[in-house]
């Protein structure tokens, strides 16, 4: 048997008591709200008679459950694609060396620093359409005065869902091949969602600017002479050699922001509530109103499980991803 | 010597850890005297009147005239127990969602302030009395609260057969408000049916004014309203069956009202999603907009504002129904501070303290015997109403459900505002009955 090293045993026993906390606090938690959600636990005493996963089947025949998931997706998509096509921009254009360029990345960077309620409140003042009765407010006002009238909109107060009806002619075609569930409107976009995106995306693109101008920095001049020699246009270098080689921060920033936006849940109740028939509603929010308006905990527990399920999705592959990269360096 | 050095070091953070560790374990058991010891006091107290100690309340009146009036019952309470510290174990945040998440908490965790603020009625379901709450029978007996309030309350207070809270005021759901200019100006009668409403609603819409404005971003507004109109529809005696399941919710009376309110929600402001309340009551107040329903809480939200020019009738179809909600006190068992406790309640439900709590508050008293002269010219019509019409319990505010059904309820209602789905919203509300073990 090989004796253990010091230095070893001590690393060992550095360790330990984050172990510990984690374990039980982290892990020990998950576990146990993985069990509660495998209850009958409705009321303040908890009820652990095991049910297996009825929850988990009823949350999907829930109205609002279907509806807050597709929110979700909705917003995860939309927010990262504009987070990440801004932060992009916005770093490219920093990385020009131009002047006050310290000022600049300070304004964009500013907003990730505010709370998500304190981006809401504001949010809300601003994108609250007014009334078509006594006229415009905020920003639809702005359109106003500025004579651009067609640009005002319903914001996050409009209940429209796009989704391909059945009784289109596409929706019948789909009908026909078999895809029928495909034309429900819990399968759709949300027009109000748009309104969080507008609203979390001003608060994070800075942050994603801020990665990227950190990529964008580590790649070495040598590499835009070469091409540059060779006669790439600035298209070209973009294309060939800066966005391949920013992959692993795009990688980041989508584990980052996707996380965020999938247990989004202060900006939703600070902004727009669950808005006009639940069109920006979310699953952490319908949690929080089953769990503490309810008392049904054991279903408050599923829905987290699903949140977590959602969330572990996109951050496992990735960790996965980095160790296996580790272990290669 | 360089390896010792570290080997030192380590040695230190280890140590360091392990006293941190061990300061929560040190601490804890003086923590865990501290309750027993000034407990001790209390129970030897028990003999004198003025006991001393404390009095821990916890309650979502943090701001504006609620505040107020807890304050001047907190006077009332000190004139008459001085040396009780009363602590306010205040979590504020509107209609209590978020202190009522850690009242839960510490209720199940066995350490309970000593009173809380409950809605009146079914509500208390969700705390299990049984377990967690005092029945105050014997203190409503000495007390002559039993007769002190009118006859549709206590049996609305009544669950399992006991009284679990001290119900301090009454608020009324079914108001309908009006921009007493703006119907002036349009020669319109305040509406009693909803066939004028609607006839009154088509002129001012006409001539640019939001015949109603509501707002439902908290959630419960939109079943708010629905109640309303549940109650002038159906009247009374079967609004009152469709909580206890003599009246069904298929019932073509609820399509009725489903079909009122759908069309209501067509003159209302479009931006209503946006809205709390108090932003919609605004649109009255700027002259933007005609009537609202809502609770009788926006007399004193009007009273804050300075505006004055406002009127008020029942909401159409509810003369002679008072939809009626009313915050309560209750008592936890295990509660530390028994002695101040009964005090307490006792203050919260006499006349004196009932008088000094609600004009401040804009509410009336649940009592019956409050002086008039003490309140404002809508309280008083609220308080002839009060003692006259028949009493039906208000559902978005915990009297009449579960709260489990009622949460249930009020995301129907929030969904049917808007898509208008009469048939869906109807089988909904079956469903939800039926899931609360009411109806079959």
């Amino acid at each position: 048997m090989r004796q253990v090293s010091r230095d070893r045993l001590v690393s060992i026993l550095l360790i330990i008591p984050s172990v510990i906390l984690i374990g039980v606090f982290v892990y020990g938690f998950i576990g146990f709200t993985g069990y509660a959600s495998m209850t009958k636990w409705a009321s303040l005493t908890p009820d652990f008679t095991f049910v297996g996963f009825q929850n988990y089947a009823k949350l999907f025949t829930i109205d609002r459950f279907l509806i807050s998931m597709r929110n979700t997706v909705n917003f995860t998509v939309l927010f990262l694609a504009a987070c990440l096509i801004l932060g992009l921009v916005l770093a490219l254009l920093l990385d020009q060396k131009v002047k006050g360029e310290a000022v600049f990345r300070s304004i964009f960077l500013f907003p990730m620093a505010i709370s998500f309620i304190v981006t809401g409140v504001v949010w809300r003042w601003l994108l609250n359409p007014g009334t078509m009765q006594t006229g415009s407010s905020g920003v639809n006002l702005l359109f106003e005065k500025l004579g651009l009238p067609f640009l005002r909109s319903k914001w996050f107060t409009d209940p429209t869902v796009i989704y391909i009806r059945p009784e289109t002619a596409v929706g019948q075609f789909l009908n026909n091949i078999g895809l029928g569930w495909i034309t429900t409107p819990y399968i759709g976009f949300s027009v109000a969602v748009i309104s969080l995106v507008i609203a979390a995306t001003w608060q994070m693109s800075g942050y994603t600017m801020a990665m990227y101008l950190a990529g964008l920095r580590a790649v070495p001049d040598e590499l835009r002479e070469a091409a540059r020699v060779d006669g790439a246009n600035e298209f070209q270098i973009l294309r060939h050699i800066l966005l391949p080689l920013l992959r692993p921060i795009t990688l980041s920033a989508v584990i980052i922001l996707g996380h965020i936006s999938l247990k989004i849940f202060d900006l939703v109740v600070s902004m727009t509530g669950p808005g006009p028939a639940f069109a920006t509603d979310v699953p952490a929010f319908f949690m929080w109103d089953t769990t503490f308006r309810g008392n049904n905990f054991a279903q408050g527990a599923a829905i987290a499980i699903i949140l977590l399920i959602m969330v572990a999705v996109l951050v496992v592959p990735y960790l996965r991803y980095t160790n296996r990269q580790e272990a290669e360096l | 010597m360089r390896k010792n050095v570290s080997l030192l070091v380590t040695v230190l953070v280890l140590l360091s850890v392990a006293l941190t560790a061990c300061a929560p374990a040190t601490t804890a058991p003086s923590g865990g005297q501290q309750p027993a010891a000034t407990t001790a006091p209390a129970q030897g107290g028990e003999t004198q009147p003025a006991a001393g100690g404390k009095l821990e309340m916890f309650s979502w009146w943090t701001a504006g005239g609620e505040a107020d009036g807890l304050n001047a019952m907190y006077e009332i309470y000190k004139k008459e127990h001085p040396g009780v510290e009363i602590v306010n174990a205040t979590v504020a945040g509107g209609a209590g969602t978020n202190a009522k998440a850690v009242l839960s908490t510490r209720l199940t965790g066995g350490d309970p302030p000593d009173s809380f603020q409950l809605h009146a009625g079914l509500e208390v379901e969700k705390y299990e009395p049984e377990k967690y709450l005092q029945a105050l029978n014997d203190l409503y007996a000495s007390e002559g609260w039993d007769k002190a309030f009118p006859a549709d309350l206590i049996t609305l207070l009544k669950y399992k057969d006991s009284f679990w809270g001290v119900p301090v005021n009454i608020h009324r759901s079914n108001v309908l408000w009006y921009n007493k200019q703006v119907l002036a100006d349009n020669n319109i009668e305040p509406p009693k049916t909803w066939d004028e409403f609607f006839a009154a609603a088509e002129t001012l819409k006409g001539k640019g004014i939001v015949p109603l404005v509501i707002g439902t971003k908290e959630g419960w507004e939109a079943g708010h309203t629905f109640e309303t109109v549940l109650a002038g529809v159906l009247g009374a005696d079967a609004y009152n069956g469709l909580w206890t399941g003599a009246t069904q919710w298929t019932d073509p009376k609820v399509t009725e009202a489903l079909e009122t309110l759908k069309k209501v929600m067509s003159y209302a402001n479009t931006d209503y999603s946006a809205l709390t309340w108090s932003d919609a009551a605004q649109y009255l107040v700027d002259g933007k907009g005609a009537m609202h329903i809502m609770g009788d809480w926006t007399d004193g939200w009007f009273t804050s504002k300075g505006y004055k020019d406002y009127g008020w009738a029942p909401v159409p179809g509810t003369q002679g129904t008072f939809v009626a909600l009313s915050d309560s006190f209750a008592a936890a068992k295990g509660a530390k501070n028994q002695e101040n406790l009964e005090n307490w309640l006792k203050v919260a439900g006499s006349k004196a303290g009932q008088e000094a709590f609600n004009p401040k508050k804009g509410s009336i008293c649940a009592r019956t015997d409050c002086d008039p002269a003490l309140f404002n010219e809508y309280l008083k019509s609220a308080m002839q109403d009060w003692s006259k019409d028949a009493i039906v319990p208000s559902v978005a505010h915990g009297a009449a459900a579960i709260e489990k059904w009622a949460t249930v309820y009020k995301d129907i209602l929030t969904t049917f505002a808007t898509n208008g789905d009469v048939a869906a919203a109807q089988t909904s509300l079956q469903q939800a009955c039926v899931d609360a073990g009411v109806c079959k």
